[in-house]
């Protein structure tokens, strides 16, 4: 199977960077997989996670929001924040989910419509965390 | 002329001097290789970004409702000096380098009839600015409590920047840091970040690649462009961060050994005095035995 160079940069360091067989990605729009030969894109992403899959071996990483870019040299994920999920501290995440909600009543408007989609999708992260935790 | 004992004391503390410096040195010497690290990783990452907006910004520049981040207000009059510095001094010109620009950057606006606005970050360059520009700072932001620099800094200048910004309170921002080139040399730099200077695509590069959005252009652009701001000041704090190590690792390299020269010169002086009083001690007695 052809590979295709994926990097993966968050402004804090080079989360990942090398020759990878596909890359599910989170997008705004909803996920979409990307092998090599892809059309140019570029994507904004959600927080979600994304999987990245070279020779038969799963790597999953949490990314909270950013852009992907596809062109002829390869993938690029811009994120703004990268964590493997082995790194990931589940208590803090819990953390930081509890905080949104309570932050939650403080807003209003379009604001509100933002803070309920964000909190919405790291519900989502955490639920797909705890799932894959049982197996 | 000081005494023998005056002397004993003043090589005494220049000595305990030279310890701190070298310590001081050495601190440095290991924070920059840290710093040095965190701001190389981060390059990537401006870098792609930058050319990814240049590449959006090409493709919607022509369309009516371009974000005024990119397109500006339209005016130039009132311009913001977002001027990064360090926290803390001992670190040779660093902080005056990066306010003289600064400085020379507003007077020259000013004499051109223009309006300016200082927003500080570090509080060096807020103590040095304020002896002249008193009134045209808005808001400084102190970093002194930040034990590692993290994105988070950077949004909250970068948020309290595009506030003003919304509220119609300058139409061009220029953001000074030091740009570290090497741990010798740091060069202070301007970089227009409100609006945005893309760079014309070269045109021997071939036809641009069509790349298709997800969402629209005009729906990622707005996203981006905020983000952008906030990159472009993580990177300048980072440089700054490293650049202000390199420069207190040189002056403190400097003042080590100057404190070396000091000593080596006060030691001489002091045997020379103390040899001088012996001679005078020895002739006294001599004399006083021949008068006998």
């Amino acid at each position: 199977m052809a590979t295709f160079h994926f990097d993966l940069v968050s402004p804090e360091k080079m989360a990942f960077s090398g020759e990878v067989d596909q890359v599910d990605v989170p997008g705004v729009e909803g996920d979409f997989g990307v092998l090599a030969g892809h059309a140019p894109v570029v994507a904004a992403i959600r927080p979600g996670i994304l999987t990245v899959i070279s020779g038969g071996s799963k790597q999953k990483i949490i990314v909270l929001g950013g852009l992907a870019e596809v062109s002829d040299k390869g993938l690029t994920v811009l994120a703004d924040v990268a964590t493997s999920i082995d790194e990931l501290d589940r208590a803090k995440f819990a953390e930081t989910i509890s905080e949104m909600e309570a932050k939650l009543k403080e807003k209003e408007g379009s604001e509100l419509d933002r803070a309920i989609e964000r909190l919405d999708h790291f519900r989502g992260i955490e639920h797909e965390l705890n799932t894959t935790a049982m197996h | 002329m000081a005494s023998l004992k005056d002397m004993r004391v003043r090589i005494a503390s220049t000595r305990a001097t030279q310890k701190i410096t070298k310590a001081m040195q050495m601190v440095a010497a290991s924070k920059l290789r840290r710093a040095q690290t965190s701001a190389e990783a981060a390059r990537p990452y401006a870098e792609k970004m930058d050319a990814v907006i240049s590449g959006i910004a090409a493709a919607t520049s022509s369309s009516p409702g371009a974000s005024a981040l990119l397109a500006g207000t339209g005016k130039d009059r009132v311009h913001l000096l977002l001027v990064c510095t360090g926290e803390r001094g001992l670190c040779g010109a660093f902080n005056s380098a990066i306010v003289r620009l600064a400085r020379e950057h507003a007077q020259k606006l000013i004499s051109q009839g223009k309006e300016v606005k200082f927003f500080c970050v570090g509080r060096k360059g807020f103590e040095q600015l304020r002896r002249t520009f008193e009134k045209q700072i808005v808001e400084s932001v102190e970093l002194r409590s930040v034990r590692q620099l993290g994105f988070v800094n950077a949004e909250d200048v970068a948020e309290k920047v595009i506030a003003r910004f919304n509220n119609g309170e300058f139409d061009v921002c220029t953001l000074f840091y030091s740009r570290f080139k090497s741990v010798i040399a740091q060069i202070p730099t301007a970089q227009q970040i409100i609006p945005l200077v893309v760079e014309a695509p070269a045109a021997s590069a071939g036809p641009a690649v069509s790349y298709e959005y997800e969402p629209e252009e005009d729906e990622i652009l707005p996203r981006l462009l905020p983000r952008n701001i906030a990159v472009q000041v993580f990177r300048a704090l980072l440089e700054n961060n490293a650049s202000f190590y390199g420069a207190q690792m040189s002056a403190m390299d400097n003042a080590t050994r100057n404190a070396g020269d000091m000593i080596r010169k006060q030691t001489l002086i002091y045997n020379r005095t103390r040899q001088a009083m012996i001679t005078k001690e020895l002739i006294e007695i001599i004399s006083g035995a021949e008068a006998v």
